[in-house]
């Protein structure tokens, strides 16, 4: 092919220079407690873990493992607080503490985006342009349906449940933690949340800002520990819902252990989404958006376009074009302004990501990854993309939460959408066409609850997202995120 | 400088066939290309280049020998307190204003760029369009900044469009043409795509967003959307073509954006005079306020710099 | 008490509903209906897994057709299995009072079910507008979300109330767009099979609702496990049958919707909630351009 002839290159000549964000303003301490009930209070055993940055592996900070006894500790002080001040409290009030959260999450938006990318290794710009604003924004949305309620549930009361317990993943930690904390408390109901056990400072960043912003002790309550003290929430007999994001595999025990409570549930699990490019598409657009679709956080995104169907008659096209653009990926350094693929959270997501790059290769997949550098120490893992797969393989079936694509080729719009539905998860789509018709047609075709066309990954307050079928139960964000942290009354 | 053989102009391909843009999305890469921070002697390395990027432009109807002198006087001299500056890459001026330019800029490496076609708005016969080109070149003009006749492109009359870019460049000789597509009164990116197609196919040695007659003049979306047509047509045909936008760029920080959406977009090749110009009246003296704060730490004021 | 004139009565045999035909259960068993006084009124098929399985495989052929027909099709032929069920009301109320209702409470019980049944007609255009939202997204991107049907939806209805209980739960899954395989009352299976007709003359397509008759204990595993059912919904279940639907439905994330306690001649038996309960939430995002 001439293309093959005509290469750009993008390697040499004028290099930007090292652009690192200052770490000079942000506080972060040797070791963090429990917070409950509005204090920073040690745990039982004295027993900490660390947490490193996977950037270069040194220890950040060390965090407080919960027990069984603190877990009971929070939940008591949720439920002192449930009952006292805050499912008491006049609606608008309640209201006037998010927003407060908000205001105050923008003030302190570059610590708080300097230390998630310290601690997580999302590239700063992902941390100080998405996850934070988005957080802030959260709060922000949902502080006004304090008082709004009857609004949104047409010819129906509601009353708000108690005690929510939340157990929230590594990949979007603040911003997980105001999907689940923003709408709980706007509904009347008080939270023990825990975050991921390997990024756990922001969160603790937050706690600070919650017993700063006054919020009555015990509203808010956060909790550090692994899966077990995970369970131990998820357990607790005087818990009233518990909302997880995390692996459909977890979400599963989750819901066996809930069989035969009352307990209201709410779960975010994988996907395997796939994003379908057709021929008569915005092509370099739809190269982006692939691109945005599994670079985006290193892929560590559950509804990550991870599953590339392109029409054959441009699939050359698309695939020469995107080979093209990962060579422009800066990977590296997670705290230079100019990166745009970070480290891999952890050692272990490394070695699973890892293992199904064997996988690919050994199930006869061709591989290709961008030629970028990388860094000696730390967890990284180039842009990589897999050609001549199909549905039998395992890379197109299981979810890798990394950044690596899977392209498979389709011929009809009904090769294409069988494929695109042929998969337990239904988290969310992309599909790419200038056609009107042809969009609505997919979208509503496409089982699953996130369907972006012409576009990919993007997010919003106001914008409701969940899973079908094995990619979760139940909906956070926009007025349907509601539902989860209420009791519709008959 | 050695003659080569041009490139003559290949068939009108069907510009409804080619590839549609989304402008959101274009949007949303040009603002990625926005963040990125350039610090440091990667700074310095960026405005040296985009110093030597730039057209010198004056194109009024108020312009004289003597306004032409100082500007190229300007382009000669663009701060001697600083050490190792470039020149610019151009003079460009009305037809008449070629000899004076060529007179006042010699031989020093500095090109002489002439506007030409019923400059800006295209509005004249080929027959005058193509005696202008001809009288420019004879004048000394190193290169042609020509307009495409937009009314003719909107109504879709494109062979009209290719037949009169491929008559101008013959006319050029051995003069480089830039295509005018005066971005700003096609409408829509999809339009600006096909324009960009069309002249490249024409013959065009470069495509250049605007007059700085009209506004909106040169804008991100548009180069970009310039930039990805230029890189499909190199690999598809093996031709490089040169990208020009004019008007509307004034700051140095954002000349130096168009540079990273350059590198990011068409690579190391193109990161030279030689495919690369900016079209502007002030940028030149932004740029080197910014290599002087850059040298001495100390941020400028404009009366240090001269306005030629 | 026949007279010896009289004419010798024709008997009904009750099947099973399956993909729009009434076959027998391929298991070829049966189990006794009796009256309250212990007179045997039917021989009622015990469908068996390998049933419920061929129901699930009509019911998942079924969807794509179902859910995409239009919400004026869905609620006329809603209203249509009313005007059905109303030509034959006579019928239902002599079998729920041979299974041991009264006739006041069975006139009721009929009544009630078809007006539940015109309740529903009426919501199949109107769900839609009242759950979804159009979302004033911080970007250049029109953003709405919408309701779609779950999918494939196992009922276990109410075992005392064989006629109203069973179309109050399939009433809201189909016109929401669901197809669903139901498991009739266990002491009162009559009606559900007699309504299977009355879906079979009221054009609604084949698969879209299947009925099976047979015992709890044996089937609610299936109806809870079975990987490709997206929703089970139970209604009279104890604890400990409940614990198990929700352990069996954790493998492919079933939805479970508990309908316990509910009062089914109550007008709280029937809300757009009920709709909801079988429905996903879908949201599309597309960039505003030029």
């Amino acid at each position: 092919m001439e293309s093959q002839a005509n290469k750009l290159a993008f390697n040499d000549g004028w290099q930007y220079a090292p652009a690192p964000e200052s770490t000079d303003h942000i506080r972060i301490d040797e070791k963090y407690d429990l917070f409950i009930g509005g204090e920073f209070v040690a745990p039982e055993e004295g027993r900490y873990f660390e947490t490193i940055n996977p950037a270069n592996e040194k220890t950040l900070s060390s965090v407080a493992l919960a027990n069984e006894a603190d877990i009971d500790r929070a939940v008591k002080a949720a439920r002192k607080a449930y009952n006292g001040p805050w499912s008491k409290m006049k609606a608008s009030e309640r209201g006037k503490y998010i927003f407060r959260i908000a205001r105050m999450l923008q003030e302190r938006a570059r610590e708080f985006a300097t230390i998630e990318t310290l601690d997580g290794g999302k590239p700063i710009r992902e941390s100080r342009d998405i996850d934070i604003p988005l957080a802030a924004a959260h709060f922000f949305y949902y502080a006004g349906w304090a008082d709004k309620l009857a609004y949104a549930f047409p010819g129906r009361d509601t009353r708000s449940l108690g005690v929510a317990a939340q157990i929230i993943p590594w990949n979007f930690p603040l911003l997980m933690a105001s999907w689940k904390i923003a709408p709980a408390l706007a509904c009347g109901n008080t939270v023990v949340l825990k975050p991921a056990e390997t990024t756990p400072l922001t969160a603790m960043k937050l706690a600070e800002l919650i017993q700063d912003a006054g919020l009555p002790p015990g509203v808010v309550n956060i909790v550090t520990g692994a899966g077990a003290t995970g369970a131990t929430m998820v357990n607790h007999p005087d818990v009233d819902k518990i909302a997880f994001t995390g692996s459909t595999s977890v979400g599963r025990i989750i819901r066996k252990s809930l069989a035969g409570t009352n307990k209201k549930y709410t779960l975010e699990l994988g996907g395997k989404a796939a994003n379908v490019i057709f021929e008569d598409a915005a092509i370099d657009q739809a190269v982006e958006g692939i691109i945005n679709g599994i670079f985006f956080n290193q892929g560590h995104v559950c509804c990550a376009g991870s599953r590339l169907l392109v029409q054959e008659s441009v699939a050359d096209e698309v695939i020469d074009k995107l080979r093209e653009r990962m060579e422009t990926l800066i990977i590296g350094d997670p705290m230079d302004k100019n990166t745009d693929i970070g480290a891999i959270n952890s050692a272990e997501q490394l070695e699973t990501i890892q293992s199904y790059l064997k996988i690919g290769q050994d199930e006869g997949a061709e591989m290709y990854q961008s030629s970028c550098d990388v860094p000696g120490s730390g967890y990284w893992c180039r842009p990589t993309i897999f050609t001549g797969v199909s549905q039998s393989n395992r890379i197109v079936q299981e979810e890798i939460f990394g950044p690596v694509l899977a392209i498979q080729t389709f011929r009809t719009l009904e090769e294409g959408l069988t494929k695109a539905n042929n998969t337990p998860y239904g988290l969310s789509g992309g599909v790419w066409t200038d056609k009107g018709a042809k969009i609505f047609k997919m979208t509503q075709s496409m089982r699953a609850g996130v369907i972006w066309a012409n576009t990919f990954n993007k997010f919003d307050p106001t914008s409701p997202f969940g899973g079908y079928k094995e990619s979760g139960v139940g909906r956070e964000g926009g007025l349907h995120g509601l539902d989860a942290y209420v009791k519709v009354e008959v | 400088m050695s003659v080569i053989a041009l490139p003559i102009a290949s068939a009108l391909p069907d510009l409804k066939r080619i590839t549609p843009v989304d402008e959101v999305g274009v949007n949303e890469r040009v603002a990625r290309f926005q963040t990125r921070s350039i610090k440091k002697e990667s700074k310095i390395e960026a405005l040296k280049t985009v110093l030597s990027m730039i057209d010198l432009t004056t194109l009024e109807g108020q312009d004289t020998p003597g306004k032409v002198r100082q500007l190229c006087q300007k382009a000669i001299h663009l701060h001697d307190s600083l050490p190792d500056l470039p020149h610019v890459a151009a003079v460009c001026v009305y037809p008449t204003m070629v000899g004076i330019a060529r007179a006042a800029l010699g031989d020093r490496g500095i090109n002489v760029a002439s506007v030409a076609t019923a400059f800006p708005s295209g509005m004249s016969s080929r027959k005058i369009k193509l005696e202008e080109t001809r009288t420019a070149v004879e004048e000394g003009a190193d290169e042609i900044d020509m307009v495409i006749s937009r009314g003719a492109f909107l109504q879709g009359d494109y062979h009209f469009v290719f037949d009169e870019i491929a008559a101008v460049k013959e006319a050029c000789g051995d003069a480089h043409l830039k295509v005018i597509l005066e971005t700003g009164e096609l409408g829509t990116l999809d339009h600006v795509r096909r324009a960009s197609v069309l002249a490249m196919h024409a013959g065009a040695d470069f495509i250049k967003t605007s007059t700085g007659k009209i506004q909106p003049a040169a804008t991100m979306p548009v180069t970009f959307v310039m930039l990805k047509a230029i890189k499909d047509f190199y690999q598809e045909t093996g031709r490089m073509v040169g990208m020009k936008p004019a008007g509307g760029i004034s700051a140095a920080k954002l000349a130096v954006h168009y540079l990273v959406m350059l590198r990011e977009t068409l690579g190391n090749a193109w990161m030279t005079p030689e495919w690369f110009r900016f079209g502007a009246s002030s940028l030149a003296n932004d740029v080197l306020m910014q290599l002087q704060k850059q040298a001495t730490g100390v941020y400028q004021s404009a009366d240090y710099f001269s306005k030629d | 008490m026949a007279e010896a004139s009289a004419r010798v009565p024709v008997e009904k045999t009750y099947k099973i509903y399956i993909g729009g035909k009434f076959p027998r259960t391929e298991s070829g068993r049966y189990f006794l209906l009796q009256d309250p006084k212990g007179a045997v009124i039917a021989n009622i098929c015990r469908g068996s897994r390998k049933d419920f399985r061929n129901a699930v495989v009509a019911a998942r052929g079924a969807f794509a057709g179902w859910s995409a027909a239009t919400a004026y099709l869905r609620g006329q032929i809603l209203y249509r299995i009313a005007e059905m069920l109303e030509g034959r009301h006579d019928q239902f109320v002599a079998e729920l009072v041979l299974q041991g209702v009264s006739k006041r409470k069975a006139k009721k019980e009929v009544d009630a079910t078809v007006d539940r049944l015109i309740y529903y007609a009426g919501w199949a255009d109107k769900y839609q507008q009242v759950f979804s939202s159009v979302n004033p997204v911080n970007s250049s991107h029109f953003n709405f979300s919408v309701l779609e049907p779950t999918g494939v939806v196992s009922m276990l209805v109410p075992d005392d109330s064989g006629l109203l209980g069973l179309v109050s739960n399939i009433a809201p899954a189909i016109v929401g767009g669901n197809t669903c395989v139901v498991l009739a009352s266990e002491s009162m299976p009559l009606c559900a099979i007699s309504f299977a007709e009355v879906l079979h003359a009221s054009d609604v397509p084949a698969g879209v609702v299947n009925i099976l008759t047979g015992f709890r204990e044996e089937l609610t595993t299936q109806f809870a496990s079975h990987m490709d059912v997206n929703a089970v919904v139970f209604c009279d279940s104890e604890v400990g049958v409940a614990k198990s639907i929700h352990i069996e439905a954790a493998d492919n994330m079933k939805r479970v919707i508990s309908r316990v306690d509910t009062r089914w001649t109550d007008d709280s038996a029937q809300s757009p909630y009920f709709v909801r309960d079988t429905q996903e939430t879908k949201t599309t995002w597309h960039p505003i351009g030029g």
